[in-house]
């Protein structure tokens, strides 16, 4: 963590894109994603591209995330227009950290150099395991080895940052399965990881099974699989800088990092979060309504909620907390260590206040912390 | 006073006073509903099912717990108009007293059976009471109307309990009204008129009261001895307070004032009293000016058999919890209450109830009625200890047993149970008194099948859910009914309930040494169920003085994160854990350990077996 002021990101320029074309859903996910609606692509980017031109500018953008959905899954020059709709708006800076979200299997070595052309720099693989049990179980259709080659072709073809995701927890998943899956991922030298424990969803497939009597995920077995890859990860170079994500320094995320210093940040697509104006908004979150409501110009806004005064406290530490280097002092944590709830969390060692930051020493449990911090009321009022 | 109905009191040739007894669901508020429409008391148009029952939860639980009163005018075959009060009566084990209130105003009572269900516990017991008061009973079995009604058997086993001949026995139907005209005029003809001196100092019996927001304490009188006037100065005897009679009137079933009643008769009486404890029910009323020398007989004080902590899940509601008890007892003299503060649920009060209905009954209307959030201590009972100087007193709360060292010894009170089942649940139900450390007592045949049990239990044993455990036993055609015995010395011990080291005043219980092990097992089981996980591991210990005789660990919470927080959606999982905070709002603190209001009632429900 030396050398990373994760509190300076509050002002990087920043935005999100979402993508939500899949080739398939797969039954843990409740991301705004579609599948089978490939031939609505063209027609989203331009929608997209209309929807930053109705924005404001911001200053050049250090931060771009194309998330999804798979954004590898559309035609690679559909992205291209989207960034250079965000250029032209906003201008990008020199040093950007241009990121998108990929399936191992659409990275093939020509997909790899056709996207860095375009001006990605960093690519996060949706890898989930290296097992292909666990895989076909999440209904993914690549394989370990898959994995590797695409981490390959994306090195080869000068992506700076390379990341894997991977998922725990899953009924399939063994302890050696996952053990495995951990060697692997760090065998195959990405820069960054992030592992995700399963979570069962309102709404999904998943939820729909554990109602009907499917085994749902066991916490204190995840807790295992998450504390065995927060030590993997640490001894081979791999630090935890937020509860689900591990970096080699100086590869951390850049666009996570502003939404976590309560940074503001814009977000094009259906279903799409920003930060804005003091205010976090959301996009509406289903596509056809999306286009309709792009293509007559209007701004697709679903929602809005203005972050100020105390709230706006509560939410630096909501959001700074999840990082491993906490927040620092302010208002919110001296009513934090002076709440009942606060203090049993101090005594359980489950945060700790030390060099004036309030961290949370067992991310496991940030849900605690955070219902915490929700909790804690106004000292003005 | 100007307007009211100057009428002459009606003559006590033409009065009749009487209740009806029944079981649960053998038909008392529907024919009540028919004796009003039959004798157009209350026009269809105004007719509601089920109209004496005016409180939501007796609606719901299809259950009387009020007495009410209705005046009835009915024209007899004989040509003559006489007036019928009905004063309806509870029909639960847990409110005897109430019905023995009721009964203390009438000549008569109408036991009602149905009769496809026969005599049930509860009926005669309060048959027993009716006849232990002088009254006339006139049985009548209802329901005839129904497929499985047997009402030649429903007969003989009133015969067989009461004497007299199958022949007399009226069989009615209240839902369709067939026989209900015969039944009225058996009333004029078989309940005694009343025989007050109307000409003596009055004497008024009060018989039950309730609080009205607007208009106070409204008294429900049975008039025995002079007349009641509108105006005049009244005196308590018991209380020996002054009072003006505001008010008096009928019940028809609307309140209507009217100018006097006279000696026979049935009203209400409204003195502008508004405190609760002023006007004792039971109390005789009589006039300043002239009064009477001896109060009528009193009937027994209620005494609460069963007792249990109630207090307020927010600590500032520790006030309003006060004044809604206080407001219940004024409908409900049986309900007592003292403060009682417990280190692990502050303040609250310790409550006296008739039984575990009554006791759920003022829970559920404490927070209905009066929206207060309240944690239930598992009930108990109260214990007899004689000290080694011989000082005798009385605990009702577990906490106050003093350690087996410092005591002479402890006594329970035990209870005359009578069961009435038919015959190929003896067996089970032996055993389960049995288990309940009873003792087995007479056996006498109703019917060749169906039978009598008697037997003789610690009270303990009975609140606990054994009426469900009967039920669930004789696949509900047994029925139970019970009175207070006699206090026993008995081998009993506190057991205290240790979490996380800390004993929790309010889990500790007092029980049989021979029942110890297994309380205090299957306590330590459930609660760890009950019992979320926590920041750190939760010993969870049962113990008799320092003897740890079960132990159960809720092992900490290692994972409480929804891992995947991706991009900008703050908002989303804010609101998600803002709900999730929400929902931990029915939680109690006790020291550093995060308890379930459910907690503290399951003791109730510890498993039999």
């Amino acid at each position: 963590m030396t050398g990373l002021d994760v509190d300076a990101h509050v002002n990087t320029s920043s935005t999100y894109v979402h993508i939500p074309f899949c080739s398939a859903v797969f039954p843990y996910c409740d991301f705004a994603v579609v599948a089978g609606a490939d031939h609505l692509a063209d027609r989203y980017a331009n929608a997209v591209v209309a929807e930053i031109g109705m924005s404001e500018p911001l200053s050049p953008l250090e931060a771009i995330f194309f998330g999804g959905g798979t954004p590898s899954h559309v035609d690679p020059s559909l992205l291209a227009k989207i960034l250079k709709a965000l250029s032209d708006r906003h201008g990008i800076a020199g040093d950007a950290e241009i990121s998108l979200e990929a399936n191992p299997e659409d990275f093939t070595d020509v997909r790899a150099v056709e996207i860095q052309a375009i001006g990605f720099n960093r690519v996060s693989f949706g890898a989930q395991s290296f097992d292909g049990l666990v895989l076909s179980a999440l209904g993914r259709r690549h394989t370990g080895a898959e994995i590797g080659s695409s981490v390959e072709a994306a090195r080869s073809s000068g992506f700076a940052s390379i990341s894997l995701d991977l998922i725990f927890g899953t009924p399939e998943e063994t302890e050696e399965s996952w053990a495995r899956s951990i060697g692997l991922a760090i065998e195959a030298e990405p820069d960054h990881i992030s592992c995700y424990s399963l979570t069962v969803e309102p709404g999904t497939p998943l939820a729909r099974w554990v109602r009907e009597g499917a085994a749902a995920p066991d916490p204190d077995v995840q807790a295992d699989r998450y504390e065995f890859a927060d030590s993997r990860l640490s001894d081979a170079g791999y630090p935890r800088y937020e509860v689900t994500n591990w970096a080699r320094p100086g590869h951390e995320c850049r666009y996570n990092l502003t939404v976590w210093a309560q940074g503001e940040f814009e977000a094009y697509g259906n279903g799409a979060h920003r930060y804005r104006h003091g205010a976090r908004s959301r996009n509406v979150r289903r596509l056809d309504a999306y286009l309709d409501r792009v293509e007559v110009g209007e701004r697709p806004i679903a929602g809005s909620d203005l972050i100020a005064g105390w709230e706006h406290e509560i939410d630096r530490l909501f959001v700074g907390l999840r990082r491993s280097a906490g927040v620092r002092r302010g208002p919110g944590v001296d009513a934090f260590l002076r709440s009942s709830h606060g203090m049993r969390l101090l005594e359980a060692d489950v945060v700790e206040m030390s060099d004036d930051r309030l961290t949370v020493i067992r991310p496991l449990l940030t849900d605690e912390v955070h219902r915490a911090v929700l909790g804690l009321a106004d000292p003005g009022d | 006073m100007h307007g009211l109905p100057v009428c002459n009191v009606t003559h006590q040739t033409r009065i009749r006073n009487f209740s009806i007894i029944a079981h649960i669901d053998h038909g008392k508020s529907t024919l009540a509903d028919r004796l009003l429409e039959r004798t157009g008391t209350v026009s269809e148009r105004d007719m509601r099912e089920q109209l004496l029952d005016s409180m939501d939860l007796e609606r719901e639980r299809g259950i009387t717990i009020k007495a009410q009163t209705v005046r009835i005018e009915h024209r007899s075959t004989d040509g003559e108009t006489y007036v019928l009060n009905l004063i309806d009566t509870p029909g639960h084990v847990d409110f005897s007293y109430e019905v023995s209130r009721s009964l203390a105003a009438c000549e008569g009572a109408l036991l009602l059976t149905d009769a496809a269900q026969g005599v049930q516990a509860q009926t005669l017991a309060n048959a027993y009471m009716a006849v232990d008061a002088g009254l006339e009973v006139i049985p009548a079995i209802n329901k005839i109307d129904l497929p499985a009604a047997d009402p030649d058997k429903a007969a003989s086993e009133i015969v067989s309990i009461l004497g007299g001949s199958p022949d007399e026995i009226i069989r009615i139907s209240a839902k369709t009204g067939q026989g209900v005209d015969e039944l009225l005029d058996r009333l004029v003809k078989d309940v005694p008129a009343p025989k007050g001196d109307p000409d003596g100092p009055l004497r008024a019996l009060v018989f039950d009261s309730y609080f009205d927001a607007y208009r106070g304490v409204v008294c429900y009188i049975r008039v025995v001895d002079g007349q009641i006037n509108t105006g005049q100065k009244l005196r308590f005897m018991a209380t020996s307070e002054t009072h003006e009679a505001a008010e008096i009137g009928v019940m028809t079933p609307k309140a209507e004032p009217i100018q006097t009643l006279g000696s026979g008769e049935v009203g209400y009486l409204i003195t502008g009293v508004k405190e609760i404890d002023r006007i004792k029910v039971g109390d005789t009323v009589t006039t300043a000016a002239s009064p009477a020398v001896h109060p009528l007989p009193g009937y027994q004080e209620p005494k609460p058999m069963v007792f249990s902590g109630l207090f307020p899940t927010d600590g500032d509601d520790f006030e309003n919890l006060r004044e809604a008890l206080e407001k219940l007892r004024l409908n409900d003299a049986s309900l007592v209450f003292e403060p009682e503060t417990s280190r692990a649920l502050g303040s609250g009060f310790r409550c006296g109830f008739l039984g575990l209905l009554h006791m759920e009954i003022i829970r559920e209307r404490l927070e209905r009625e009066y929206d207060l959030d309240l944690v239930a201590t598992a009930p108990s009972v109260a214990y007899r200890v004689t000290m080694p100087d011989g000082t005798e007193f009385l605990i009702k709360s577990p906490q106050d047993l003093p350690d087996s060292a410092s005591r002479e010894s402890v006594s329970e009170p035990y209870v005359r149970a009578m069961i009435i089942t038919p015959v190929e649940f003896v067996g089970p139900i032996m055993e389960l008194v049995t288990k309940r450390r009873g003792v087995v007592g007479s056996m006498n045949y109703l019917t060749t099948e169906r039978v009598e049990l008697d037997y003789e239990l610690p009270l303990a044993e009975v609140v606990f859910d054994f009426f469900d455990q009967l039920k669930s036993r004789t696949k509900g055609y047994a029925s139970l009914d019970y009175e207070p015995a006699d206090y026993r010395e008995s081998d009993l011990v506190k057991v205290d309930i240790l979490l996380n080291g800390e004993p929790v005043d309010a889990f500790s219980s007092i029980v049989h040494r021979d029942k110890a092990q297994d309380y205090g097992k299957s306590m330590t089981s459930r609660l760890r169920a009950l019992i979320p996980r926590q920041l750190f591991d939760v010993p969870i210990q049962a113990a008799i003085g320092g003897r740890i005789i079960s132990r159960e660990t809720v092992k900490a919470k290692r994972k409480d994160v929804i891992a995947k927080c991706y991009g900008g959606d703050v908002s989303r999982k804010k609101k998600l854990l803002q709900r999730q905070k929400e929902g931990k709002k029915r939680m109690k603190m006790v020291g550093s350990v995060e308890v379930p209001q459910e907690a503290f009632v399951a003791a109730l429900k510890l498993d039999e077996d």
